[in-house]
């Protein structure tokens, strides 16, 4: 079942122990989190802003809040999670360095995947185009798009290191496939990141 | 108002210890169920009903006549199907469908009126824990209820967390508000300035408080809706004229509405009934059971074990607004209980969780069937 998820929640489920306690947080319609708890035994929590995917995910049998995730974390106590998971989600947050915080609170580790910006395909189309890149990782146009807080590889280290946050592992993507993590912040178009405090 | 309607009674063993102090002897509770109940008893749902409910869920009202007031989720191949579950639903201590209440008879054979002990939901609670052993059922596959039905689901995880598998809770609450008990306040009043109330003492009489009543129903009947439903549904048409009348007659179609629905009312429901019940509900607050903090409600449901939750609130619903479920939410997220939650758009307010909402039978049937 973990081998029909999405590259990067596919290398997120493959490094979650066994029978932990997980928060998928924007847990969509809740694949990864039924993944974890049919082959992990994980107790699969998930928060999730949109009220039908929050249906499909309690049609699944899981146990999912619909909430916003800058603003409902903060029901969640300290350290009540092994794992928190934010996939594909930072870039939207209306403050990723205290969504961030709230990752490591509520959770002993965080998994963080987000499209990289600084992707060589997005700086072509600045430099060259002139324009606002809109690329297949980023495929909606500027005053459309969700994603208003763009990030790169190198900030989210830098972001990491000023939180005091662990980097346990990394994991970099292009076309689909796990890339080498050498020139990562050119050549990699998602990355996913294993944190702890 | 018969007291004899039920088909099925249930009289409790034992006295029933209420949270006053005092205790109630020789109770009956009058239920109906629907659906075989497996070999194993693993597929029972008990279905709470709301302040002016009843056990009839899914079969027809016998004073009225009308269909079950849950009829349309509850059934073979339903949201509730009956081809796979064993359906109970229960009338609640203080009501007047079969139950002990205050027109049932005391030891010395008159009606107990205002000598009826004031109940709270707990003490409900207790009587469908006495209803629950005695047809020998030890855990619920779900207890499931909307409104007072949700105050009575969340009181047994709290306080008999052992005894069902999965608590839906829909358009609840765990506290009354401010703003709750002032508007049951009002329809108590209107009730005891009816003066066919005379104290509570009106049975057998030739005239009960019915007019006090009906205005209860008509205030709190008002807080079910939405704004938008009733201008939609009324708007300020007039009703069967063409013209304001310049007097007191229903001039308009949201007043013969009111009206109709309060005298309906009276037909099936005892004033007292509805003093005693609207007061279980005010003092509830589940928090303060639990030493002030509604978390601790629900310690006896950690990770891995317990109960799992699910609770649902309406957009349109100001009586017990989202806000409340959240709260609920927060507690069981604390607690470390598995809980899920939405917040559904449906227009017709409180009402909403009786009425036709796709999203509503779609969660409830993936809570129940998953």
């Amino acid at each position: 079942m973990v081998d029909g998820l999405r590259p990067d929640l596919a290398v997120i489920a493959h490094n979650i122990a066994a029978s932990s306690r997980v928060l998928d947080i924007g847990c969509g319609d809740g694949s990864l989190l039924s993944a974890l708890r049919d082959t992990k035994q994980v107790d699969a929590r998930g928060l999730e802003i949109e009220p039908s995917q929050v249906e499909r995910c309690v049609a699944r049998g899981l146990s999912v809040v619909q909430g916003d995730a800058n603003s409902d974390l903060a029901d969640y106590p300290d350290k009540a999670f092994d794992y928190t998971i934010l996939s594909q989600t930072l870039q939207t947050a209306t403050r990723p360095d205290r969504m961030l915080d709230e990752l490591l609170r509520v959770g002993n580790q965080a998994f963080v995947s987000f499209p990289n910006f600084a992707h060589w395909r997005t700086r072509a189309a600045l430099m060259f185009g002139g324009r606002m890149p809109v690329t297949r990782a980023l495929p909606v146009s500027w005053y459309e798009t969700q994603n208003i807080h763009h990030v790169t590889i190198d900030d989210f280290r830098e972001l990491a290191r000023e939180k005091g946050a662990q980097i346990a592992q990394s994991w970099y993507f292009s076309n689909g496939k796990q890339i080498g993590a050498t020139g990562a912040n050119w050549r990699a178009e998602f990355a996913v990141f294993q944190l702890s405090r | 108002m018969s007291p004899t309607l039920a088909s099925n009674s249930l009289k409790l063993a034992q006295d029933l210890p209420l949270d006053s102090g005092q205790a109630l002897s020789g109770v009956e509770v009058a239920y109906e169920t629907y659906g075989e109940l497996a070999a194993d008893k693993s597929n029972a749902i008990l279905i709470c009903h709301a302040l002016t409910g009843d056990q009839y869920v899914a079969s027809d009202h016998p004073i009225t006549g009308k269909l079950g007031w849950w009829e349309r989720v509850v059934g073979p191949g339903k949201v509730i199907d009956t081809d796979r579950y064993h359906v109970i639903c229960a009338n609640v201590i203080g009501s007047c469908m079969g139950s002990t209440g205050p027109a049932s008879l005391a030891s010395d054979g008159k009606p107990y009126g205002m000598r009826f002990p004031v109940i709270t939901i707990r003490d409900m609670v207790r009587g469908l824990v006495g209803l629950l052993d005695g047809l020998g059922i030890e855990r619920l596959h779900t207890v499931i209820g909307g409104s007072m039905g949700g105050m009575q689901a969340l009181s047994l995880a709290a306080n008999w967390p052992e005894r069902a598998e999965r608590v839906l809770v829909i358009a609840s609450t765990a506290r009354h508000s401010a703003q709750n008990i002032a508007f049951h306040e009002v329809g108590r009043q209107a009730i005891m300035a009816d003066p066919n109330w005379r104290e509570g003492e009106y049975y057998g009489a030739d005239s009960s408080p019915d007019n006090g009543l009906a205005v209860a129903r008509m205030a709190a009947h008002i807080t079910y809706l939405s704004e938008e439903g009733l201008t939609e549904k009324f708007g300020r048409r007039l009703q069967d004229r063409d013209a304001k009348s310049f007097g007191f007659d229903a001039d308009f179609q949201v007043e013969s509405y009111l009206r109709y629905q309060g005298s309906g009312f009276t037909q099936r429901f005892d004033a007292n009934s509805y003093l005693y019940i609207t007061r279980a509900m005010d003092y509830f607050d589940l928090a303060e059971e639990h030493g002030g903090k509604l978390a601790d409600a629900f310690a006896g449901h950690v990770m891995g074990k317990g109960a799992r939750f699910c609770l649902i609130s309406f957009d349109s619903d100001w009586l017990y607004p989202t806000a409340e479920s959240r709260h609920i939410v927060h507690a069981l997220n604390a607690a470390g209980a598995p809980v899920s939650f939405v917040e559904l758009s449906a227009p017709f307010g409180h009402d909403s969780f009786l009425l036709d909402v796709p999203a509503l039978d779609r969660v409830m049937k993936g809570f129940i069937d998953g």
